[in-house]
């Protein structure tokens, strides 16, 4: 898309999708929002990236190196956590009983390991539509 | 019939989910065009979201954020359901898209009733 | 053609009548004693926050109480990604000359 206002527009639109992404990717546990939410947002600003600045461009953002990183990553960060449940309580996924600190309720470093859970399942979420965007363009273009 | 219509309007959320689905699932039946019986199966996704969530509904309720007010809130069981709900429809909505990408690339078209005609074609050959 | 076209929406219109009929009869007063509104939901509702820790009752349910729902389902997401790769990205090499033979 080769135009200078819907580029102009994208550039200043995007920071700001992604900080608001991550922003309520960060406070699933005190408001309305989580993972899934935050990662929908920051995958939707890729997208609307890739469709402005093309696929190259894209690509140099995110390539399929970051992609595999980010898909396991995601994944692997929460197997870890819950990893922790087994060893410290004995039971997968254990959240408070595992010894990870509850803080008070309502401010913002509560709820244990739900805050970390939120933002390995953010990176999936975002990971992935980035990812099966790509690779439905790609294979258009192509 | 004044008992009927309040009936009807205390169960409008359940009506709508079910006009929705029968909207997705005569879009599936009838049309050809398998782009088109992908939007047919989203939408009677969307329509199992909305009488699922409907379910957990309750009049003058407030989202279950406890703040430790007297308040009702609503329930919060079908929302999280819900919400792994839908990244399932966005998996099953890419996987066919990506299929029907394929089968474009090999039949040139993707109407079904012209598949199936190329495939009897080629049968007969 | 148009018998058909006909028919099948007489067909639906009948399904939605069948549907509809049946969801009248669910409890249509949206209160705390609907059926779905149980122990379960209430336990949360009163727990969340002392048990957890976080007061958004639906992340603590996402995250914490069946978090393992929640693995499921980053599961299924990466399986898409995988099945949509191995449909579209063909990393066989003779198949790629084939293709761009054509």
């Amino acid at each position: 898309m080769n135009d200078i206002i819907v580029k102009t527009v994208a550039r200043i639109l995007i920071p700001f999708i992604q900080l608001y992404g991550i922003f309520i990717m960060l406070h699933g546990h005190v408001s309305p929002g989580g993972g899934f939410a935050g990662g929908a947002m920051i995958g939707t600003s890729f997208v609307l990236y890739t469709l402005v600045f093309g696929i190259d461009k894209s690509k140099k953002k995110f390539s399929e190196r970051v992609s595999e990183y980010a898909e396991s990553g995601g994944i692997l960060l929460y197997i870890a956590l819950g990893l922790i449940g087994i060893i410290m309580a004995g039971s997968f996924l254990t959240n408070i009983d595992a010894g990870f600190p509850k803080g008070t309720p309502g401010s913002m470093f509560s709820g244990g390991m739900i805050p970390l859970l939120m933002i390995g399942i953010g990176i999936k979420v975002a990971s992935t539509f980035i990812t099966l965007f790509h690779t439905l363009i790609e294979e258009e273009e192509a | 019939m004044s008992a009927l219509l309040e009936s009807v309007l205390d169960h409008i959320n359940y009506l709508g989910a079910m006009a929705l689905f029968v909207i997705g699932l005569h879009t599936v039946v009838t049309h050809s065009n398998l782009i088109k019986k992908i939007m047919g199966i989203n939408i009677m996704g969307t329509a199992v979201f909305l009488f699922f969530v409907a379910i957990g509904n309750v009049t003058d309720g407030v989202p279950p954020i406890i703040t430790g007010e007297d308040v009702i809130y609503i329930n919060p069981l079908p929302s999280v359901l819900i919400l792994t709900g839908i990244v399932v429809v966005v998996s099953i909505t890419v996987y066919s898209l990506s299929l029907v990408v394929r089968i474009y690339e090999t039949h040139g078209t993707v109407d079904q009733k012209e598949i199936a005609r190329l495939n009897d074609e080629e049968a007969g050959l | 053609m148009m018998m058909k076209r006909v028919l099948t929406l007489v067909l639906f219109l009948s399904l939605f009548g069948l549907l509809a009929h049946n969801v009248m009869e669910m409890p249509g007063k949206f209160t705390v004693d609907a059926p779905a509104y149980n122990d379960t939901t209430q336990h949360y509702l009163d727990n969340a926050p002392s048990e957890t820790g976080a007061i958004n009752v639906v992340g603590a349910i996402l995250a914490d109480y069946r978090a393992f729902d929640t693995l499921g389902e980053t599961i299924v997401l990466f399986t898409s990604i995988v099945a949509v790769a191995s449909i579209l990205k063909v990393t066989d090499k003779k198949t790629r000359e084939e293709s761009h033979d054509e």
